[in-house]
Parts: structure tokens; C-alpha cells; sequence
């Protein structure tokens, strides 16, 4: 398979500051590929250099085969975007918006189909500046989407927006993929990342520490479960029958509650071991490592 | 050029939807004639009051007239388009065509079209006004008028597109065209005659690169000649301005 996008050592500075040191990534056909970072990670400069909107200092681009440098005008052609950033004349209506972003891109489908597709018909005489966060959010991914591109840029498309406009966002971001589309994420939630991504390259302080499907990166970058609970009486009577369940790796007790760290597997061993004796409690809480401790783990934490 | 077309009724559009900027650009030519015409009187002010001549012995209003085309451009040309090029550039606008795709030559070609149009606009009301009510006479030379216009036109737009593409933020956009429309209406021909003026701000005026666009648009209206030399000066101006705003132009 070959990839739609090859970033190789990617480096930009502005001045002093280098926001991107050294990045490299590939981005499959079809997929929804996730760039997660904190803010000045370096991933908007990342995404700006590959849509040939910044020029890099160093590395190898290429896009869909063609080099964003070289060749913007055939690139623009066949990409979308939505820019973090960027905005629209307030008094612009919807309809003027798509008509007019639509008149460069003849090869596309025509504006009034992608309005009702999505879902903008209604709102067609509406002013950009009246429109909700979610709905202008909508109307960025349409003028994405005018010239029928292969891949699109969404950069943090979610910031600021309320949990139901969020959730109808992803929605969008699913939509377009299933279209066929490749989708290029840039995000700073990890939910997001973790609900919409097939593959994620963690950013920070411009260079990628972490690189894979969310799962993966949470099964290697972690160790495991973490099961607590309480037990009546002395805690450490139980200690030597959790440790010889196979998987565990630590048994804990804090204060009168046992905490055993093991393989994912372990929960169900260790509630073996509990019914076995005689135990049910009731405030057994298991914690899974999810993308957040990866991410936690990985990112350090300067900024706060 | 594709999306030309669009862009620039859109623009049209966007500008016919902000209706102090309308009667802002289309009202000020008409007041600075119904003042200056009230201050300076439609009759003769040929020699014979003072010491000296001014007008160049011609009446007031056929003098100001044709200045005051030069004012009712400059107030779009100077003043609202690089205000709201540099606006579009500070609030991403701009970044948003750059991603789309959208040539530049489509940005700066629309905002010249629109300025055309809304200057002339703004003239031919200027002009209406001043033969109905001002007094003035109609040109010696109406076709030379019409390309001194054609050619004074499009280099102060041109000079609103540099201003547009080199200046940093809207305020100091809104400042400098102000400025400069306060400079053209009194030291290029537009407001005091020349002859009053001190010879320190005449030597100004004789520099600023509006100063011949005044005099090729007065010239044709009191005597029907073409000015080749301002003329040139103009084409020149025009040149330079559209080439760096070309060349300068950035998205963001």
C-alpha cells in the first residue's frame, strides 16, 4: 500500500524558536490519521508545511505523490483543508461561502449538492458570523470538501466547541471518511483522538515520541491494569495468593485496600482468588490505561 | 481568471452589505464639494481680487471638480480597500483562500474591479452633483476626461492595493489612508490652490505621487489637453504599486 503521505525528517524554526525539530510519519490510504500533542508540539506547523503553506527548513514532503513545495497549485487541487486560525467575512453568507470557494475548483461537484449534503440548505441565506460554532465548523468542512479532494486537514476543529456540537463534529469527520477520503487530524483531545483515530503519532516538542493505533500505544507505552478494593481484616493475608496468580506483577496494600498491578488478563484471576475466599467486595474498581496515560507518560509537562 | 468573477460579486456583495462604508465612500466627495464649493464660491475667482491669479484664472468649481474625482476614488481606493485587505488578513481570511487554493491574482484583481466600480460610482454622483448644483461647466474634453479617469483610477487603486499589502494591521491601515486622502484633498490640487500655498508644501505636492493624477484629470476638463508628462508619471506610479503589491502580496 502505498502511502498518500511521506513526511522524512521534517524540521521548521521561526527565529529562535524551533517548532519542529525532527518529524517523520506516513499516512495510508483511506485511514483517519491522528497528529496529538499539546499546544506548540509542533503539529499545526507540521500539517502547514505538508499542505505547502510554510516552506520547512529540512526534510522530504510528499503528498499524494507530488512535492507540496514544488508543486502547490497541483496539490491544492486535490486536498482539503481546514485551518485552525482562519475565518470567513463575517457578513458572508453560506451559500455565497460555497459558491464562491467552489468557482476554483470547476472538477468538483457542485456547490449546491455538497450544501445539502451537508446539511447547510437551511442555512444558505445565513451569515457566517451568525452561525454556531458547530454550524461554522460545518461549513469549514464543506468548503473543505468543494474540490472532491483525496486527503483532507482537520486542525483542532473541536476547540471551543460544546459537547453535542463536538460529538456532531466526529460525526462529520466519520462521514468524510467513509466517503474514502483520508482524513489528517490534528487534535490536542485525547478522547477524540482515541474515538476517531486508526493511527496516532504523538507530538512534542517537535519531534514524534509515540506512533501507532491507539490501542497499541496503550498496550506498549503502559503496563497493564490496576485492580483495587477493599477487604475486611488484615489485607496482607490475601497478599501471597494475588501474587502467585499468573500475570501479576505487584501486589500493593494501602492502608486496609489491596492494589494489584498485572496484565489485562488478571482481573477475572483475581476475582477468582476473591470468591475463593469467601470475598465479594464491593468497591473493586479496575483502571485501564487509556491513551491518556500513554499521552501523560510521554508529554512532558513544561507548560503546566 | 478562474473565480474571478464570483470573487468579485461576492465582494461587491460583502461591501453593498456594509452600509456605513457605502454612504461613507459615495457621501464624502459630495460633502467636501458642498463644503469647499460653500468656502470657495462657484463664481470666477480669476485675478483681479488679489495680488495674484489662482485657479489659474479659471472658475472654482470647473477647477475643483475634476480634483474632486481624484477625492471620491482615493475614498475607496485609500482608505476602505487596504483597511479591509489588511483586515482580511489579520482575521485569516486570506489564509483560508490560500488553502483553498485561491490564486492571489484572483484576491488582488477582485479588490481592483471593486474599486474601479465603486470609485466610478462614486464619481459619476461627484460630477452629477457638481454640474446640477455646484455650477460647474462640462469638460472642454470629455473623452480625455474619461481616460485621464480611466488611467488616474486605476493607479490610485493601485496605491490602495500597496498600502493593502504592506501595511501591518487595520488600525494603522485606517490611519495612513486617512492620512493620505487628507494629504491629496489639501496639497495636491484638491483643496487650497496651489498658489496659496507656502513653496515648502508646494514642493510637497509637486512630489506626491497623487499630485499628477489631479493635474491629468484637471487638464482635459479646463482645456481639453492630455498631459504626456503626468501621464507618464501616472502610468509609472500605477506600475510600481500594482508590481510590489504583487510581488510583496503575503496571506498572512
Amino acid at each position: 500500500m502505498t502511502p498518500v503521505i511521506t513526511v522524512e525528517n521534517l524540521a521548521k524554526r521561526y527565529g529562535d524558536l524551533e517548532a519542529v525539530a525532527d518529524v517523520s510519519f506516513e499516512v495510508n490510504p483511506g485511514e483517519i490519521f491522528g497528529l496529538l500533542g499539546p499546544n506548540g508540539a509542533g503539529k499545526t506547523t507540521t500539517v502547514e508545511c505538508v499542505q505547502g503553506l510554510r516552506h520547512p527548513d529540512a526534510g522530504r514532503v510528499s503528498v499524494l505523490g507530488l512535492d507540496p513545495q514544488t508543486q502547490p497549485r497541483q496539490l491544492r487541487t486535490r486536498i482539503g483543508s481546514q485551518l485552525q486560525e482562519s475565518s470567513l467575512p463575517h457578513r458572508m453568507r453560506v451559500a455565497e461561502a460555497l459558491a464562491l470557494f467552489s468557482s476554483f475548483h470547476p472538477e468538483g461537484p457542485p456547490w449546491r449538492t455538497v450544501m445539502e449534503q451537508w446539511g447547510l440548505t437551511e442555512k444558505a441565506r445565513a451569515s457566517f458570523g451568525s452561525l454556531s460554532g458547530g454550524q461554522r465548523q460545518r461549513l469549514l468542512v464543506a468548503l473543505a470538501l468543494v474540490n472532491d479532494p483525496q486527503v483532507v486537514f482537520l486542525d483542532e476543529m473541536t476547540t471551543g466547541l460544546d459537547p453535542v456540537a463536538r460529538r456532531a463534529t466526529w460525526d462529520l469527520v466519520e462521514r468524510i471518511r467513509a466517503a474514502g477520503t483520508t482524513v489528517v487530524l490534528v487534535t490536542h483531545f485525547m478522547d477524540e483522538a482515541m474515538r476517531l483515530c486508526d493511527r496516532i503519532a504523538v507530538v512534542d516538542h517537535g519531534t514524534v515520541v509515540a506512533a501507532g493505533a491507539p490501542a497499541d500505544l496503550v498496550t506498549t507505552h503502559t503496563d497493564g491494569v490496576t485492580v483495587t478494593f477493599s477487604v475486611p481484616g488484615d489485607p496482607a493475608t490475601l497478599v501471597t495468593a494475588l501474587a502467585a496468580v499468573t500475570g501479576v506483577h505487584q501486589v500493593d496494600i494501602d492502608e486496609q485496600r489491596l492494589v494489584v498491578h498485572g496484565e489485562p488478563a488478571v482481573v477475572a484471576q483475581v476475582g477468582k482468588v476473591l470468591v475463593d475466599h469467601g470475598l465479594a467486595p464491593d468497591d473493586m474498581a479496575v483502571h485501564r490505561p487509556s491513551l491518556e496515560d500513554v499521552y501523560l507518560r510521554l508529554v512532558s509537562d513544561e507548560e503546566s | 481568471m478562474r473565480g474571478v468573477g464570483t470573487m468579485t460579486r461576492t465582494e461587491l456583495s460583502l461591501f453593498l452589505r456594509e452600509p456605513v462604508t457605502v454612504i461613507f465612500t459615495l457621501a464624502l466627495p459630495l460633502m467636501v464639494l458642498y463644503i469647499l464649493n460653500g468656502v470657495f464660491g462657484s463664481d470666477s475667482a480669476g485675478g483681479g481680487e488679489g495680488d495674484f491669479v489662482v485657479y489659474r484664472g479659471f472658475p472654482a468649481a470647473d477647477w475643483y471638480t475634476p480634483a474632486y474625482v481624484a477625492l471620491a476614488v482615493a475614498g475607496f481606493a485609500l482608505i476602505a480597500l487596504p483597511a479591509h485587505m489588511v483586515e482580511y488578513r489579520e482575521t485569516g481570511v486570506l489564509r483560508r483562500f490560500q488553502a483553498s487554493g485561491v490564486p492571489r491574482g484572483a484576491v488582488l484583481a477582485s479588490q481592483t474591479i471593486v474599486a474601479l466600480l465603486v470609485s466610478t460610482v462614486g464619481a459619476a454622483l461627484l460630477l452629477g452633483a457638481a454640474l446640477l448644483f455646484a455650477g460647474a461647466s462640462s469638460p472642454a474634453d470629455a473623452a480625455v476626461f474619461a481616460a485621464a479617469y480611466t488611467l488616474g483610477a486605476v493607479a490610485i487603486t493601485m496605491i490602495g492595493l500597496l498600502l493593502g499589502t504592506l501595511l501591518p494591521t487595520t488600525r494603522s491601515a485606517q490611519a495612513v489612508g486617512l492620512l493620505l486622502w487628507f494629504v491629496v484633498l489639501f496639497l495636491s490640487g484638491s483643496g487650497p490652490p496651489p498658489e496659496v500655498l507656502p513653496d515648502g508644501l508646494r514642493t510637497i505636492g509637486d512630489w506626491l505621487p497623487l499630485t499628477p493624477v489631479v493635474r491629468l484629470l484637471q487638464e482635459p476638463w479646463l482645456t481639453g489637453e492630455w498631459l504626456a508628462r503626468e501621464s507618464l508619471v501616472v502610468v509609472g506610479v500605477a506600475a510600481v504599486s500594482g508590481a510590489v503589491a504583487w510581488f510583496a502580496y503575503r496571506w498572512e
